[in-house]
């Protein structure tokens, strides 16, 4: 499992550093990064997917390591 | 330095700010809503669902026209339309705008691509999470400080007494300004943006005041530069020129207006909340857990800030034929109310773990102190369920909310059950 963000959406609400601080950092601008590739380590898993849910611009994505499709899966709204 | 100043010019010429529009009541809120009539605030909840399920983008004709879309997908549109819509003036008014596209008044708020990246990423480092977050220490006594100035009364008005205080005070240390001109910031974020339905003469006289108070601490600033964020803009430069007094004055004019009449409205629609819902507010007693999703959610619900946009250019929208310079008003706690976007929209459900509130706007405009923010009311919230375990609404119908883009109780007296 891998998380990437989409660096265009990204507009610094930090949602995901405050939920998953393991699997985000941010930087000098507040603009979110992942940490190192973006691998899940096991037991976090469920981290990730709040990161994911909880992005207001929709800028995470989730994916299974040998997969290439985002699984966001927990699209509440139309969003963008 | 201080600027000394009437306590009676505070709230203006007028003395207390009107609470009817200039326009006089509404009549319909599909064909003639108005922000500034005091029952839009008051029954917003209602108001936007209504217009949801019949007319989800409204106009009026007051202020030479203005739309209201209220679902999260419209609004979320106007958001990221930055061709179709201009920043240039987001307070709705019915004077004349001053300050021109792409800077604007208030840069970066103010501001259109490209200028506004440039302006927006300057304030951003002294916002980001690794800046902010040592301030938690200075808000939690700033809060303790307050509860304990309360001392054993048994009525409280948490809005004043409490919610008011923490954000002006906060902004002040930061930009280095006189912690005991407090009460003065206040009465011109008052006039400002609650006094939407003044003279533009007393609007404008408003400005100039805030004008004249800001241009003696930029010089005060010059002669005695120091850590803070009134140092920092001045020595701040945009295409390697510094930049000028009036994009100094327009950022400092920014973060004064819109870093303390919503913190103030968000840390006091929570307590209105807890105080209104006794099962929620003894839950987070017996769940401390909850914090973290309870303060997202009520960031979602009680969302206080309505942004506007002026169209830019003549456009249809979904059927709507927007005008160059109408108002389209963007608010986003009707965008978080929508069903459509959330599941059991209505409710306050402190354990939501999905929340992709925009109570901090979306795309390039995200509020820039959403992290100060999102502290000043996680703390302030805090603190005040600690000292007080239980309280309720002393009054239901005393609860007096603001008027305009700014949501929030003005005056909410608490009735003390309990305290540690």
């Amino acid at each position: 499992m891998r998380v990437s963000i989409d660096s265009e959406k990204c507009q610094g609400h930090n949602r995901c550093y405050a939920l998953a601080p393991e699997l985000f950092d941010v930087d000098d601008y507040g603009m979110a990064m992942v940490i190192g590739d973006g691998t899940v380590p096991g037991g976090v898993e469920d981290k990730a997917r709040l990161a994911v849910a909880n992005c207001p611009e929709f800028a995470i994505a989730m994916s299974d390591d040998d997969a290439s499709a985002a699984t966001a899966g927990f699209a509440t709204g139309s969003g963008s | 330095m201080t600027y000394q100043i009437d306590s009676d010019e505070q709230t203006g010429d007028d003395g207390e700010v009107s609470q009817a529009s200039l326009y006089g009541p509404v009549t319909d809120w599909a064909t003639d809503f108005d922000h500034a009539d005091p029952e839009y605030n008051l029954h917003a909840h209602e108001i936007w669902a209504d217009l949801r399920a019949t007319c989800p983008v409204a106009h009026t004709d007051r202020y030479n026209g203005a739309w209201l879309p209220v679902t999260h997908a419209d609004v979320t549109r106007v958001a990221y339309d930055t061709e179709n819509f201009t920043s240039r003036s987001v307070v709705v008014n019915t004077g004349e705008i001053v300050a021109e596209a792409p800077i604007g008044g208030a840069p970066p708020i103010t501001s259109d691509p490209p200028f506004h990246h440039h302006a927006r990423r300057l304030l951003l480092p002294p916002f980001a999470p690794k800046k902010i977050d040592p301030w938690e220490d200075d808000v939690r006594s700033l809060c303790t400080e307050l509860l304990d100035e309360m001392g054993d009364a048994e009525l409280v008005d948490a809005a004043v007494d409490y919610a008011q205080s923490i954000p002006v005070n906060v902004i002040a240390r930061m930009l280095g300004f006189p912690v005991e001109d407090a009460d003065l910031f206040r009465g011109f974020v008052h006039d400002i943006l609650e006094g939407v339905n003044r003279s533009q003469a007393a609007r404008q006289q408003s400005f100039e005041r805030l004008d004249a108070y800001l241009e003696a601490q930029i010089v005060d600033h010059e002669q005695n530069p120091r850590d803070d964020l009134t140092t920092f803009l001045m020595s701040s430069t945009i295409f390697d020129q510094p930049l000028s007094r009036e994009h100094v004055r327009g950022s400092i004019v920014l973060l004064l207006l819109a870093g303390i009449d919503t913190t103030w409205s968000a840390i006091g629609s929570s307590i209105w909340h807890l105080a209104s819902h006794p099962d929620d507010l003894a839950r987070l007693v017996a769940e401390p857990d909850l914090w973290g999703t309870a303060i997202e959610e009520l960031l979602r619900v009680y969302a206080p800030v309505t942004m506007a946009r002026m169209v830019a250019k003549d456009h249809d929208f979904d059927g709507c034929a927007m005008k160059v310079d109408e108002w389209v008003l963007l608010p986003f706690p009707a965008a978080n109310l929508d069903p459509a976007a959330f599941e059991k929209a209505d409710q306050v459900i402190l354990d939501r773990e999905e929340n992709r509130h925009a109570a901090f706007g979306l795309g390039i405009h995200r509020c820039l102190g959403s992290n100060l923010a999102r502290l000043e009311v996680r703390i302030a919230v805090q603190e005040f369920v600690k000292r007080f375990p239980k309280f309720e609404l002393a009054d239901p119908g005393a609860v007096r909310w603001s008027v305009g883009q700014i949501r929030g109780p003005r005056e909410l007296p608490i009735r003390i059950l309990e305290r540690a």
